[in-house]
Protein backbone atom coordinates (compact mmCIF):
# COMPACT_ATOMS: atom_id res chain seq x y z
CA UNK A 1 0.00 0.00 0.00
CA UNK A 2 1.30 3.48 -0.86
CA UNK A 3 1.76 5.84 2.06
CA UNK A 4 -0.97 8.43 2.61
CA UNK A 5 -1.81 11.28 4.95
CA UNK A 6 -4.75 10.68 7.25
CA UNK A 7 -7.16 13.22 8.72
CA UNK A 8 -10.29 12.64 10.75
CA UNK A 9 -13.15 14.96 9.75
CA UNK A 10 -15.02 16.65 12.61
CA UNK A 11 -17.92 17.84 10.46
CA UNK A 12 -19.41 17.24 7.03
CA UNK A 13 -18.43 20.80 6.03
CA UNK A 14 -14.78 20.23 6.96
CA UNK A 15 -14.79 16.88 5.18
CA UNK A 16 -16.15 18.40 1.97
CA UNK A 17 -13.55 21.19 2.11
CA UNK A 18 -10.67 18.84 2.80
CA UNK A 19 -11.96 16.31 0.27
CA UNK A 20 -11.50 18.86 -2.53
CA UNK A 21 -7.70 18.79 -2.12
CA UNK A 22 -6.14 16.93 -5.06
CA UNK A 23 -5.73 13.16 -4.71
CA UNK A 24 -7.92 12.90 -1.60
CA UNK A 25 -10.43 10.11 -0.91
CA UNK A 26 -13.07 9.85 1.77
CA UNK A 27 -12.97 6.69 3.84
CA UNK A 28 -16.06 5.39 5.68
CA UNK A 29 -16.43 1.60 5.87
CA UNK A 30 -13.32 1.20 3.74
CA UNK A 31 -14.17 -2.34 2.66
CA UNK A 32 -13.74 -1.61 -1.05
CA UNK A 33 -11.23 1.25 -0.87
CA UNK A 34 -8.69 -0.56 1.36
CA UNK A 35 -8.99 -3.69 -0.76
CA UNK A 36 -8.07 -1.59 -3.81
CA UNK A 37 -5.33 0.32 -1.96
CA UNK A 38 -3.62 -2.93 -0.97
CA UNK A 39 -3.43 -3.82 -4.67
CA UNK A 40 -2.38 -0.25 -5.57
CA UNK A 41 -5.36 0.06 -7.87
CA UNK A 42 -6.24 3.07 -5.70
CA UNK A 43 -3.30 5.20 -4.52
CA UNK A 44 -4.74 8.28 -2.78
CA UNK A 45 -2.24 10.71 -1.27
CA UNK A 46 -4.68 11.56 1.48
CA UNK A 47 -7.61 9.93 3.30
CA UNK A 48 -10.28 11.95 5.05
CA UNK A 49 -11.95 9.70 7.62
CA UNK A 50 -15.67 10.48 7.67
CA UNK A 51 -16.67 7.38 9.65
CA UNK A 52 -17.47 9.29 12.87
CA UNK A 53 -19.70 11.94 11.30
CA UNK A 54 -23.29 11.91 12.59
CA UNK A 55 -24.87 10.58 9.39
CA UNK A 56 -26.25 7.39 10.89
CA UNK A 57 -30.00 7.92 11.04
CA UNK A 58 -32.91 6.55 9.04
CA UNK A 59 -35.75 9.07 9.35
CA UNK A 60 -39.20 9.44 7.86
CA UNK A 61 -39.67 12.61 5.83
CA UNK A 62 -42.72 14.56 4.70
CA UNK A 63 -44.59 12.86 1.89
CA UNK A 64 -44.07 9.36 3.23
CA UNK A 65 -40.46 8.85 2.17
CA UNK A 66 -37.33 8.13 4.19
CA UNK A 67 -33.96 9.80 4.50
CA UNK A 68 -31.01 7.48 5.04
CA UNK A 69 -27.72 8.81 6.46
CA UNK A 70 -24.80 8.04 4.17
CA UNK A 71 -22.97 6.24 6.99
CA UNK A 72 -25.77 3.83 7.90
CA UNK A 73 -24.14 0.39 7.60
CA UNK A 74 -25.64 -1.96 5.02
CA UNK A 75 -26.70 -4.39 7.80
CA UNK A 76 -28.64 -1.73 9.68
CA UNK A 77 -30.34 -0.50 6.54
CA UNK A 78 -31.43 -4.03 5.58
CA UNK A 79 -32.74 -4.67 9.11
CA UNK A 80 -34.42 -1.28 9.63
CA UNK A 81 -38.12 -1.87 10.43
CA UNK A 82 -39.27 0.86 8.07
CA UNK A 83 -37.16 -0.49 5.19
CA UNK A 84 -38.33 -4.06 5.82
CA UNK A 85 -41.93 -2.90 5.98
CA UNK A 86 -42.12 -0.52 3.02
CA UNK A 87 -39.06 -1.14 0.84
CA UNK A 88 -38.68 -4.91 0.84
CA UNK A 89 -36.80 -4.77 -2.48
CA UNK A 90 -34.06 -2.73 -0.79
CA UNK A 91 -33.75 -5.05 2.22
CA UNK A 92 -33.64 -8.03 -0.11
CA UNK A 93 -31.01 -6.47 -2.38
CA UNK A 94 -28.76 -5.60 0.56
CA UNK A 95 -29.10 -9.08 2.06
CA UNK A 96 -28.21 -10.61 -1.32
CA UNK A 97 -24.87 -8.80 -1.33
CA UNK A 98 -21.50 -9.45 0.35
CA UNK A 99 -21.22 -11.21 3.74
CA UNK A 100 -22.44 -10.47 7.26
CA UNK A 101 -19.04 -9.04 8.20
CA UNK A 102 -18.87 -6.74 5.18
CA UNK A 103 -22.45 -5.53 5.54
CA UNK A 104 -21.66 -4.55 9.14
CA UNK A 105 -18.91 -2.24 7.92
CA UNK A 106 -19.91 -1.06 4.45
CA UNK A 107 -21.77 2.27 4.38
CA UNK A 108 -24.78 3.27 2.29
CA UNK A 109 -22.88 6.07 0.53
CA UNK A 110 -19.86 3.88 -0.08
CA UNK A 111 -21.97 1.10 -1.52
CA UNK A 112 -23.19 3.50 -4.24
CA UNK A 113 -19.56 4.32 -5.09
CA UNK A 114 -18.19 0.77 -5.23
CA UNK A 115 -15.76 0.14 -8.06
CA UNK A 116 -16.20 -2.61 -10.61
CA UNK A 117 -14.92 -6.12 -9.90
CA UNK A 118 -13.66 -6.51 -13.50
CA UNK A 119 -10.56 -8.74 -13.24
CA UNK A 120 -8.59 -6.40 -15.51
CA UNK A 121 -9.35 -3.38 -13.33
CA UNK A 122 -7.97 -5.28 -10.32
CA UNK A 123 -4.92 -6.77 -12.08
CA UNK A 124 -2.44 -3.91 -12.41
CA UNK A 125 -0.37 -5.77 -15.03
CA UNK A 126 -3.38 -5.56 -17.39
CA UNK A 127 -4.48 -2.71 -19.57
CA UNK A 128 -7.55 -0.95 -18.19
CA UNK A 129 -8.95 2.41 -19.30
CA UNK A 130 -10.78 2.81 -16.01
CA UNK A 131 -7.62 2.39 -13.92
CA UNK A 132 -5.15 4.01 -16.35
CA UNK A 133 -7.06 6.16 -18.85
CA UNK A 134 -5.91 5.59 -22.43
CA UNK A 135 -4.07 2.33 -21.68
CA UNK A 136 -6.60 0.08 -23.44
CA UNK A 137 -9.01 -2.65 -22.35
CA UNK A 138 -7.87 -6.25 -22.02
CA UNK A 139 -11.32 -7.39 -20.90
CA UNK A 140 -12.92 -7.31 -24.35
CA UNK A 141 -10.66 -10.07 -25.69
CA UNK A 142 -10.23 -11.70 -22.27
CA UNK A 143 -12.18 -13.46 -19.55
CA UNK A 144 -15.28 -11.28 -19.66
CA UNK A 145 -17.79 -13.74 -18.23
CA UNK A 146 -18.85 -11.34 -15.45
CA UNK A 147 -18.86 -8.18 -17.58
CA UNK A 148 -21.46 -5.98 -19.24
CA UNK A 149 -23.75 -6.53 -22.21
CA UNK A 150 -25.52 -3.14 -22.12
CA UNK A 151 -24.15 0.40 -22.09
CA UNK A 152 -20.59 -0.63 -22.94
CA UNK A 153 -18.17 1.35 -25.08
CA UNK A 154 -15.09 0.40 -27.05
CA UNK A 155 -13.13 1.64 -24.03
CA UNK A 156 -14.79 -0.29 -21.20
CA UNK A 157 -17.19 -3.18 -20.58
CA UNK A 158 -17.14 -3.14 -16.75
CA UNK A 159 -20.26 -3.75 -14.67
CA UNK A 160 -21.33 -1.83 -11.58
CA UNK A 161 -21.18 -4.37 -8.72
CA UNK A 162 -23.78 -3.04 -6.26
CA UNK A 163 -27.03 -4.85 -5.45
CA UNK A 164 -28.24 -2.01 -3.20
CA UNK A 165 -27.93 0.59 -5.96
CA UNK A 166 -30.09 -1.55 -8.27
CA UNK A 167 -32.94 -1.50 -5.73
CA UNK A 168 -32.45 2.23 -5.20
CA UNK A 169 -32.65 2.80 -8.96
CA UNK A 170 -36.01 1.01 -9.02
CA UNK A 171 -37.13 3.11 -6.04
CA UNK A 172 -36.09 6.43 -7.67
CA UNK A 173 -33.71 7.36 -4.87
CA UNK A 174 -32.26 10.86 -4.61
CA UNK A 175 -28.64 11.34 -3.57
CA UNK A 176 -28.13 14.37 -1.32
CA UNK A 177 -24.67 15.89 -1.25
CA UNK A 178 -22.64 18.66 0.32
CA UNK A 179 -20.12 20.42 -1.91
CA UNK A 180 -16.75 21.79 -0.89
CA UNK A 181 -18.27 25.29 -1.27
CA UNK A 182 -21.02 24.37 1.24
CA UNK A 183 -23.67 23.97 -1.48
CA UNK A 184 -26.21 21.16 -1.06
CA UNK A 185 -27.25 19.24 -4.17
CA UNK A 186 -29.97 16.70 -4.81
CA UNK A 187 -29.15 14.27 -7.60
CA UNK A 188 -31.67 11.75 -8.93
CA UNK A 189 -30.05 8.32 -9.01
CA UNK A 190 -30.90 8.16 -12.72
CA UNK A 191 -28.59 11.17 -13.25
CA UNK A 192 -25.91 10.07 -10.80
CA UNK A 193 -23.94 7.49 -12.78
CA UNK A 194 -22.22 8.05 -16.13
CA UNK A 195 -21.85 5.68 -19.05
CA UNK A 196 -18.21 4.84 -19.80
CA UNK A 197 -18.01 6.42 -23.29
CA UNK A 198 -14.39 7.45 -23.77
CA UNK A 199 -13.88 8.35 -20.06
CA UNK A 200 -14.61 5.11 -18.15
CA UNK A 201 -12.56 6.45 -15.22
CA UNK A 202 -15.36 8.99 -14.59
CA UNK A 203 -18.18 6.94 -13.07
CA UNK A 204 -20.50 9.51 -11.51
CA UNK A 205 -21.27 13.23 -11.42
CA UNK A 206 -19.80 14.05 -7.99
CA UNK A 207 -17.36 16.99 -7.98
CA UNK A 208 -14.05 17.01 -6.08
CA UNK A 209 -14.81 17.05 -2.36
CA UNK A 210 -18.56 16.61 -2.86
CA UNK A 211 -19.73 14.41 -0.01
CA UNK A 212 -22.80 12.18 -0.07
CA UNK A 213 -24.64 12.99 3.18
CA UNK A 214 -27.98 11.23 2.65
CA UNK A 215 -29.98 9.08 0.29
CA UNK A 216 -33.70 9.81 0.12
CA UNK A 217 -36.38 7.41 -1.00
CA UNK A 218 -39.79 8.71 -2.05
CA UNK A 219 -42.90 7.08 -0.58
CA UNK A 220 -42.95 3.38 -1.40
CA UNK A 221 -44.63 2.72 -4.74
CA UNK A 222 -47.70 0.49 -4.98
CA UNK A 223 -47.29 -3.15 -5.84
CA UNK A 224 -45.29 -6.24 -5.00
CA UNK A 225 -41.54 -5.87 -4.60
CA UNK A 226 -38.82 -8.42 -5.20
CA UNK A 227 -35.08 -8.73 -5.82
CA UNK A 228 -34.00 -11.72 -7.87
CA UNK A 229 -30.27 -12.39 -8.12
CA UNK A 230 -28.57 -15.03 -10.24
CA UNK A 231 -24.96 -15.79 -9.37
CA UNK A 232 -22.27 -18.47 -9.47
CA UNK A 233 -22.62 -19.44 -5.78
CA UNK A 234 -25.70 -19.55 -3.56
CA UNK A 235 -24.21 -16.86 -1.31
CA UNK A 236 -21.45 -14.27 -1.19
CA UNK A 237 -21.02 -13.69 -4.93
CA UNK A 238 -21.67 -10.77 -7.27
CA UNK A 239 -24.65 -10.84 -9.59
CA UNK A 240 -24.37 -12.30 -13.06
CA UNK A 241 -27.85 -10.89 -13.56
CA UNK A 242 -30.18 -9.34 -11.01
CA UNK A 243 -33.58 -7.67 -11.20
CA UNK A 244 -35.17 -5.29 -8.72
CA UNK A 245 -38.87 -5.29 -9.57
CA UNK A 246 -41.92 -3.43 -8.27
CA UNK A 247 -45.12 -4.22 -10.13
CA UNK A 248 -48.75 -3.37 -9.32
CA UNK A 249 -51.60 -5.27 -10.97
CA UNK A 250 -55.10 -3.80 -10.96
CA UNK A 251 -58.20 -5.36 -12.55
CA UNK A 252 -56.11 -7.96 -14.40
CA UNK A 253 -53.83 -5.34 -15.98
CA UNK A 254 -50.39 -4.11 -15.00
CA UNK A 255 -50.96 -0.70 -13.41
CA UNK A 256 -47.32 0.23 -12.85
CA UNK A 257 -43.92 -1.37 -13.27
CA UNK A 258 -40.43 -0.40 -12.16
CA UNK A 259 -37.56 -2.64 -13.16
CA UNK A 260 -33.85 -2.13 -12.55
CA UNK A 261 -31.05 -4.52 -13.41
CA UNK A 262 -27.67 -5.47 -11.97
CA UNK A 263 -24.84 -7.35 -13.66
CA UNK A 264 -25.79 -6.11 -17.12
CA UNK A 265 -24.34 -2.63 -17.41
CA UNK A 266 -21.82 -0.08 -16.14
CA UNK A 267 -24.50 1.38 -13.85
CA UNK A 268 -27.65 0.08 -12.18
CA UNK A 269 -29.65 -0.30 -15.40
CA UNK A 270 -33.18 0.96 -15.98
CA UNK A 271 -35.05 1.26 -19.25
CA UNK A 272 -38.41 3.01 -19.21
CA UNK A 273 -39.32 1.55 -22.63
CA UNK A 274 -39.50 -1.86 -20.94
CA UNK A 275 -41.75 -0.54 -18.19
CA UNK A 276 -43.99 1.37 -20.62
CA UNK A 277 -44.50 -1.77 -22.70
CA UNK A 278 -45.91 -3.55 -19.65
CA UNK A 279 -48.25 -0.89 -18.25
CA UNK A 280 -51.91 -1.27 -19.22
CA UNK A 281 -51.38 -4.83 -20.48
CA UNK A 282 -52.63 -8.12 -19.07
CA UNK A 283 -49.73 -10.19 -17.70
CA UNK A 284 -48.69 -13.04 -20.01
CA UNK A 285 -45.53 -14.82 -21.06
CA UNK A 286 -45.89 -13.29 -24.52
CA UNK A 287 -45.91 -9.82 -22.97
CA UNK A 288 -42.94 -10.62 -20.73
CA UNK A 289 -40.99 -11.93 -23.72
CA UNK A 290 -41.73 -8.72 -25.59
CA UNK A 291 -40.45 -6.75 -22.56
CA UNK A 292 -37.26 -8.84 -22.52
CA UNK A 293 -36.75 -8.23 -26.26
CA UNK A 294 -36.97 -4.51 -25.61
CA UNK A 295 -34.53 -4.64 -22.69
CA UNK A 296 -32.00 -6.56 -24.76
CA UNK A 297 -32.51 -4.85 -28.13
CA UNK A 298 -28.99 -3.34 -28.01
CA UNK A 299 -27.34 -6.08 -25.95
CA UNK A 300 -23.88 -7.16 -27.08
CA UNK A 301 -21.82 -10.05 -25.73
CA UNK A 302 -18.04 -10.25 -25.83
CA UNK A 303 -17.59 -14.01 -25.96
CA UNK A 304 -17.59 -15.54 -22.53
CA UNK A 305 -20.43 -13.28 -21.36
CA UNK A 306 -22.75 -14.06 -24.30
CA UNK A 307 -24.75 -16.30 -21.96
CA UNK A 308 -25.92 -13.22 -20.07
CA UNK A 309 -28.28 -12.29 -22.91
CA UNK A 310 -30.53 -15.38 -22.60
CA UNK A 311 -29.97 -15.40 -18.82
CA UNK A 312 -31.21 -11.80 -18.51
CA UNK A 313 -34.22 -12.69 -20.66
CA UNK A 314 -35.16 -15.65 -18.48
CA UNK A 315 -34.50 -13.78 -15.23
CA UNK A 316 -36.73 -10.88 -16.26
CA UNK A 317 -39.54 -13.23 -17.34
CA UNK A 318 -39.30 -15.19 -14.06
CA UNK A 319 -39.36 -11.95 -12.05
CA UNK A 320 -42.44 -10.68 -13.89
CA UNK A 321 -44.23 -14.00 -13.40
CA UNK A 322 -43.48 -13.80 -9.67
CA UNK A 323 -44.67 -10.20 -9.37
CA UNK A 324 -47.92 -10.70 -11.31
CA UNK A 325 -48.86 -14.12 -9.92
CA UNK B 1 -2.32 4.82 19.13
CA UNK B 2 -4.40 3.56 22.06
CA UNK B 3 -6.90 0.71 22.00
CA UNK B 4 -9.19 -1.30 24.25
CA UNK B 5 -8.94 -4.96 23.30
CA UNK B 6 -10.59 -7.76 25.26
CA UNK B 7 -11.21 -5.21 28.02
CA UNK B 8 -7.49 -4.34 28.35
CA UNK B 9 -5.80 -1.07 27.38
CA UNK B 10 -3.08 -1.37 24.72
CA UNK B 11 -0.68 1.16 23.22
CA UNK B 12 1.13 0.79 19.92
CA UNK B 13 3.28 2.81 17.55
CA UNK B 14 2.23 1.75 14.09
CA UNK B 15 2.44 2.93 10.49
CA UNK B 16 -0.76 4.70 9.42
CA UNK B 17 -1.34 1.90 6.86
CA UNK B 18 -1.60 -0.79 9.55
CA UNK B 19 -4.81 -2.80 9.33
CA UNK B 20 -6.61 -3.74 12.53
CA UNK B 21 -5.56 -7.34 11.82
CA UNK B 22 -1.85 -6.49 11.51
CA UNK B 23 -2.07 -4.38 14.67
CA UNK B 24 -3.48 -7.35 16.59
CA UNK B 25 -1.05 -9.91 15.22
CA UNK B 26 2.20 -8.04 14.58
CA UNK B 27 2.13 -5.27 17.19
CA UNK B 28 0.14 -6.73 20.09
CA UNK B 29 0.97 -10.45 19.64
CA UNK B 30 -2.72 -11.37 19.64
CA UNK B 31 -2.23 -14.02 16.97
CA UNK B 32 -5.56 -15.80 17.41
CA UNK B 33 -7.08 -13.74 14.60
CA UNK B 34 -5.74 -15.19 11.36
CA UNK B 35 -4.68 -13.73 8.03
CA UNK B 36 -6.07 -15.79 5.17
CA UNK B 37 -6.73 -13.73 2.06
CA UNK B 38 -6.21 -10.21 3.52
CA UNK B 39 -9.03 -8.99 1.22
CA UNK B 40 -12.24 -9.70 3.13
CA UNK B 41 -13.03 -12.84 1.21
CA UNK B 42 -12.23 -15.64 3.68
CA UNK B 43 -13.33 -14.38 7.11
CA UNK B 44 -10.34 -15.86 9.02
CA UNK B 45 -9.66 -12.39 10.50
CA UNK B 46 -13.18 -11.86 11.86
CA UNK B 47 -13.26 -9.95 15.18
CA UNK B 48 -15.99 -8.17 17.12
CA UNK B 49 -15.91 -4.36 17.15
CA UNK B 50 -18.49 -2.77 19.43
CA UNK B 51 -20.22 -6.16 19.41
CA UNK B 52 -20.41 -6.45 15.62
CA UNK B 53 -18.47 -8.91 13.51
CA UNK B 54 -16.18 -7.35 10.90
CA UNK B 55 -13.17 -8.33 8.78
CA UNK B 56 -10.14 -6.97 10.67
CA UNK B 57 -8.08 -7.07 7.47
CA UNK B 58 -10.25 -4.50 5.69
CA UNK B 59 -10.11 -1.71 8.22
CA UNK B 60 -7.38 0.63 9.43
CA UNK B 61 -6.29 0.34 13.06
CA UNK B 62 -6.17 4.14 13.34
CA UNK B 63 -9.95 4.25 12.76
CA UNK B 64 -10.69 2.06 15.82
CA UNK B 65 -9.00 3.84 18.71
CA UNK B 66 -12.28 4.52 20.55
CA UNK B 67 -13.81 1.12 19.91
CA UNK B 68 -14.38 -1.94 22.06
CA UNK B 69 -12.52 -4.73 20.25
CA UNK B 70 -12.95 -8.42 21.12
CA UNK B 71 -10.83 -11.18 19.56
CA UNK B 72 -10.92 -14.94 20.04
CA UNK B 73 -8.51 -14.47 22.99
CA UNK B 74 -11.20 -12.40 24.73
CA UNK B 75 -14.02 -14.90 24.24
CA UNK B 76 -12.60 -17.84 26.17
CA UNK B 77 -9.42 -19.47 27.45
CA UNK B 78 -8.18 -23.10 27.46
CA UNK B 79 -9.53 -23.49 31.00
CA UNK B 80 -12.79 -21.66 30.39
CA UNK B 81 -14.03 -22.17 26.85
CA UNK B 82 -16.74 -19.99 25.35
CA UNK B 83 -19.83 -22.15 24.64
CA UNK B 84 -19.10 -21.91 20.90
CA UNK B 85 -15.50 -23.02 21.43
CA UNK B 86 -16.72 -26.01 23.46
CA UNK B 87 -19.31 -26.84 20.79
CA UNK B 88 -16.70 -26.65 17.98
CA UNK B 89 -14.55 -29.15 19.93
CA UNK B 90 -17.50 -31.44 20.68
CA UNK B 91 -18.76 -31.47 17.08
CA UNK B 92 -15.31 -31.53 15.47
CA UNK B 93 -16.03 -28.24 13.67
CA UNK B 94 -12.54 -28.04 12.13
CA UNK B 95 -9.63 -30.00 10.73
CA UNK B 96 -6.59 -27.71 10.43
CA UNK B 97 -8.16 -25.07 12.67
CA UNK B 98 -6.88 -22.03 10.76
CA UNK B 99 -10.33 -20.61 10.04
CA UNK B 100 -11.72 -21.51 13.49
CA UNK B 101 -11.07 -18.28 15.45
CA UNK B 102 -12.77 -16.35 12.65
CA UNK B 103 -15.61 -18.87 12.46
CA UNK B 104 -16.23 -18.57 16.20
CA UNK B 105 -16.04 -14.77 16.37
CA UNK B 106 -18.33 -14.64 13.34
CA UNK B 107 -20.79 -17.07 14.95
CA UNK B 108 -20.89 -14.96 18.14
CA UNK B 109 -21.73 -11.85 16.11
CA UNK B 110 -24.16 -13.76 13.92
CA UNK B 111 -26.15 -15.16 16.87
CA UNK B 112 -26.51 -11.63 18.23
CA UNK B 113 -27.85 -10.53 14.84
CA UNK B 114 -30.38 -13.38 14.97
CA UNK B 115 -31.38 -12.35 18.48
CA UNK B 116 -32.03 -8.82 17.21
CA UNK B 117 -34.38 -10.33 14.61
CA UNK B 118 -32.27 -9.42 11.57
CA UNK B 119 -33.38 -11.28 8.43
CA UNK B 120 -31.05 -12.91 5.90
CA UNK B 121 -31.06 -13.60 2.17
CA UNK B 122 -32.74 -16.99 2.71
CA UNK B 123 -35.41 -15.76 5.14
CA UNK B 124 -38.87 -16.48 3.75
CA UNK B 125 -40.19 -13.44 5.59
CA UNK B 126 -38.25 -10.34 6.60
CA UNK B 127 -39.84 -10.31 10.06
CA UNK B 128 -39.11 -13.00 12.67
CA UNK B 129 -37.58 -15.52 10.29
CA UNK B 130 -37.22 -19.12 11.52
CA UNK B 131 -33.64 -19.96 12.41
CA UNK B 132 -33.07 -22.99 10.21
CA UNK B 133 -29.76 -24.68 9.31
CA UNK B 134 -30.08 -23.02 5.91
CA UNK B 135 -30.04 -19.70 7.80
CA UNK B 136 -26.81 -20.70 9.57
CA UNK B 137 -25.15 -21.58 6.26
CA UNK B 138 -26.22 -18.32 4.61
CA UNK B 139 -25.30 -16.12 7.56
CA UNK B 140 -21.87 -17.79 7.88
CA UNK B 141 -21.05 -17.55 4.16
CA UNK B 142 -18.38 -14.92 4.86
CA UNK B 143 -16.26 -17.59 6.59
CA UNK B 144 -14.53 -20.10 4.36
CA UNK B 145 -13.25 -23.48 5.64
CA UNK B 146 -10.86 -24.98 3.08
CA UNK B 147 -11.00 -28.31 5.00
CA UNK B 148 -14.76 -28.18 4.42
CA UNK B 149 -15.83 -28.90 8.01
CA UNK B 150 -19.09 -27.08 7.25
CA UNK B 151 -21.59 -29.76 8.40
CA UNK B 152 -19.90 -29.92 11.82
CA UNK B 153 -19.61 -26.14 12.05
CA UNK B 154 -23.37 -25.91 11.45
CA UNK B 155 -23.98 -28.58 14.13
CA UNK B 156 -21.82 -26.70 16.66
CA UNK B 157 -23.56 -23.39 16.03
CA UNK B 158 -26.97 -25.08 16.07
CA UNK B 159 -26.31 -26.55 19.50
CA UNK B 160 -25.33 -23.19 21.00
CA UNK B 161 -28.23 -21.42 19.30
CA UNK B 162 -30.73 -23.96 20.61
CA UNK B 163 -29.38 -23.64 24.15
CA UNK B 164 -29.70 -19.86 23.92
CA UNK B 165 -33.08 -19.63 22.29
CA UNK B 166 -35.13 -22.79 22.71
CA UNK B 167 -38.37 -21.19 21.53
CA UNK B 168 -36.96 -19.96 18.25
CA UNK B 169 -35.27 -23.30 17.59
CA UNK B 170 -38.49 -25.24 18.16
CA UNK B 171 -40.30 -23.00 15.73
CA UNK B 172 -37.69 -23.92 13.14
CA UNK B 173 -38.17 -27.68 13.39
Amino acid sequence: MKLFDYAKADSAETAAREGAVADTKFIAGGTNLLDLMKLQVETPARLVDISRLPLNDIEEVDGGGVRIGALVPNSDLAASPIIRERYEVLSRALLAGASGQLRNKASTGGNLLQRTRCYYFYETASRCNKRVPGSGCDAQQGFNRILAILGTSEHCIATHPSDMAVAMRALDATIVTLGSDGEKRRIAIGDFYRLPGDTPDVEHVLRPGELITHIELPAAPAGKQTYRKVRDRASYAFALVSVAGIVAVDGGKIASARLAFGGLGPMPWRDTAVENALVGQAPSDALFTQAADLLLRDARGFGSNDFKIPLARRTLIATLRELTA
Amino acid sequence: MQFTINGQPYQAEADIRTSLLDLLREHLSLTGSKKGCDHGQCGACTVLVNGRRINACLTLAVMHQDDDIVTIEGLGSPNKLHPLQAAFVKHDGFQCGYCTPGQICSAVGMLDEVEKGWPSHVSATLNDPDFTDEEIRERMSGNICRCSAYPNIVDAIREVADAREPVRAEAAE
